[in-house]
């Protein structure tokens, strides 16, 4: 079969060896490296007496536990500042280039990536976060991996992999106003469920995916492995060329053109068959909100939260009923009348420009509710920071009452000091609403920037759509 | 890596589905710089009263008694059983490792998260995919002291009636696991085809070679 989906080219061009049962060894072109998944691999290699095969194809940045404030001061944590500094060292001793703390072009290493050009189309990416998926958005095969793979891809640019089967999500037609990538991705995990990609790589296609911006786009990726794929891929279509043209790492001069030729072709064959395709009409999804402690526990604004005894599934009805008790909600509750106490607007899934700007739009002129204990927003990068401040979005979250902080993971998973307290609910823009995710006994509600910029306005829940 | 050949150990039921990697091991504990030392911590928040913090000794900190950690009945098990989708969600090998550092040898439910399985094979432990009603029947079955014999070359799992269930598992998989092998140095045995892939693909793609 000649026609081939988007993944199987990315693969077909990376193989460097196939073993008799399938198991492929497959060339990595970029490794991203960031201070909590890499130490262990460092160490290793050490002692191994070991050297990298080519430092050039790693990038590294600090992002899990760097403060997002007082940045002129040194880590107050102890472990996390010897973690920061053991980066340091491990890029200065071994020769990787490592964007640091004071360094403008810090930030979550999902959104450094593509703004410097780092990850590019056609390229395999690894780094040992599961939100590697976000990179897919151009093009490219990427997905997050453990630290033994971290070590093995540091030392021999490749990686042992089985081929995962093919899925396509068309997400056809156009969403209505104040309906985002965010509410698209969770749309397609309450579809599919959080186990539904295990075993995939998801193609997301579909006007509503390639009427996205890039950073749009890579929402949609980033939560592929929220519904259980490694890897979420979107065709290249101009919008993705014209993203890549000038970043500081794209291809330059006569290569550019070269590449741009070359990215032309990374998209799926014209009947190019697919393991699974589901269908999703854009016009029917709605601001989402998930209510429980899986991405899959999601319903519309406007609906109520669901009742366990309408679940047949014992092991599902015992989770829902977990989810409930955690998350101090009773069945049937409106979603609109849910109050929260913390907005969070941050992390690899919604803290670029585009973010910024679509939370700052339902903010302006308008003032954080006074139930709201705190409402922060954390630019994805030193980049992302100063193009908000250009744009004086800066002074439209102050000016509500909401804290403009550094770039970093930040309270997505609260390796540093932010963090919800014991009961604490929140409207977070972030991908997991795992039990204690965000602080212990914290509970999380997932939203897109709009939606978490109105809650924090009004004080619990709202359909964004009688905003805009 | 530990080499995994035959286990019979006790077994210890965790009755839920979608257990994520931050249930396994806290975000808080990522922040060690070293590989051994997270069984303590090996599921925190469900199996202690308090917060844990990494480095804190955990002889003297109060118990969840309803957990199934705590329940002296499972003390000394080597294989977890558990429900689908088992240690979804963020990549941390901390999970793996609190699980073997805690003692777990081998995890058997009806479907894994992609990143958590592949991870575990790197540890030294076997995760087994079993259809959701074999689980269930051995959920039905356990009970205190309930062992199970794993047999990694003969893909068999042997229940105390001497039923045989049998498992699948990738070949490359196996090998490296029974063998306790290095994927370094089996990589580098291959670094002749990877400088080669490099010359061809630099031809293909000079932009990502300068």
């Amino acid at each position: 079969m000649s026609e081939k989906t988007l993944y199987d080219k990315l693969w077909d061009d990376h193989v460097v060896h196939t073993e008799e049962d399938g198991a492929a060894l497959i060339y990595i072109d970029r490794q991203l490296i960031h201070e909590v998944t890499s130490p262990q691999a460092f160490e290793s290699l050490r002692l191994a007496g070991r050297e990298p095969w080519n430092t050039q194809r790693n990038l590294a940045v600090a992002d899990h536990n760097v403060p997002t404030t007082n940045r002129k001061q040194q880590i107050p944590d102890p472990i996390a500042r010897l973690q920061v500094e053991t980066l340091d060292k491990n890029c200065a001793e071994f020769g990787i280039t490592e964007f640091d703390i004071d360094d403008v072009r810090q930030g979550i290493v999902h959104v450094m990536g593509p703004e410097q050009g780092a990850t590019l189309p056609g390229m395999t990416i690894v780094c040992g976060d599961s939100h590697t998926s976000t990179h897919g958005a151009s093009g490219a095969l990427a997905f997050g991996i453990g630290t033994s793979e971290v070590e093995l891809a540091l030392a021999t640019q490749c990686l042992t992999q089985k081929k995962s089967k093919n899925l396509l999500i068309k997400v056809n037609g156009s969403v209505g106003a104040g309906v985002t990538a965010k509410d698209i991705v969770l749309a397609i995990i309450g579809e599919i469920g959080t186990a539904g990609g295990t075993g995939y790589a998801i193609e997301f296609a579909g006007s509503a995916i390639t009427d996205l911006s890039m950073e749009g786009r890579m929402t949609v990726c980033n939560m592929a492995i929220e519904a259980g794929a490694r890897a979420g891929l979107i065709a290249v279509d101009e919008t993705t060329i014209d993203y890549y043209r000038d970043r500081p790492y794209s291809p330059k001069g006569e290569h550019w053109f070269m590449a741009e030729r070359e990215w032309q072709k990374l998209h799926s064959d014209d009947g190019a068959v697919f393991d699974k395709v589901v269908e999703l009409n854009a016009a029917e999804i709605k601001p989402q909100v998930t209510w429980g402690t899986s991405p899959e526990m999601v319903v519309a604004i406007d609906a109520v939260v669901p009742c366990p005894t309408d679940e047949f599934d014992a092991v599902k009805q015992q989770s829902m009923n977990n989810a409930l008790s955690y998350m101090g909600l009773e069945a049937n509750q409106p979603i609109n009348e849910i109050k929260i106490d913390k907005v969070f607007i941050g992390s690899c899934t919604n803290s670029r420009i585009e973010d910024l700007r679509a939370a700052a739009a339902v903010i302006k002129g308008k003032k954080k509710s006074e139930t709201v204990s705190l409402a922060l927003v954390v630019p994805g990068s030193g980049l992302v920071k100063q193009q908000a401040e250009k744009e004086g979005l800066d002074k439209v979250f102050i000016a509500a009452g909401f804290e403009w902080r550094e770039p970093g993971c930040s309270m997505c998973l609260a390796m540093n000091a932010d963090k919800l307290l014991e009961g604490e609910r929140c409207a977070s823009t972030s991908n997991r609403n795992f039990e204690g995710r965000q602080g212990y006994g914290g509970r999380t509600h997932l939203v897109s920037p709009a939606m978490a910029a109105a809650a924090g306005i009004a004080g619990h829940f709202v359909d964004v759509r009688e905003w805009v | 890596m530990q080499a995994f050949k035959k286990v019979t150990a006790k077994v210890m039921p965790l009755d839920r589905a979608n257990v994520d990697t931050d249930a396994i091991i806290p975000k808080q504990f990522l922040k060690s710089i070293r590989r051994a030392g997270f069984g303590p911590y090996l599921f925190d928040e469900w199996r202690y009263e308090d917060v844990g913090e990494p480095e804190m000794d955990c002889s003297q900190r109060p118990l969840k008694k309803d957990f199934v950690l705590n329940n002296p009945d499972y003390q000394g098990a080597e294989i977890l059983l558990t429900r689908e989708n088992f240690g979804c969600g963020s990549s941390r090998e901390h999970a793996p490792w609190a699980l073997e550092d805690y003692g777990f040898r081998a995890v058997i439910a009806p479907s894994f998260a992609d990143i958590f399985f592949n991870n575990c094979f790197k540890n030294g432990i076997l995760p087994i995919i079993l259809e959701a009603e074999v689980v269930d029947s051995l959920f039905k079955e356990l009970a205190a002291g309930y062992q199970l014999t794993i047999d990694l070359e003969a893909q068999t799992i042997i229940t105390p009636k001497g039923e045989t269930i049998q498992f699948d598992v990738d070949e490359t998989r196996k090998y490296r696991l029974y063998n306790g092998l290095d994927d370094i140095a089996l990589t580098l045995l291959q670094a002749d085809k990877i400088k080669a892939y490099e010359v061809e693909r630099a031809k293909r793609a000079p932009w990502l070679f300068t």
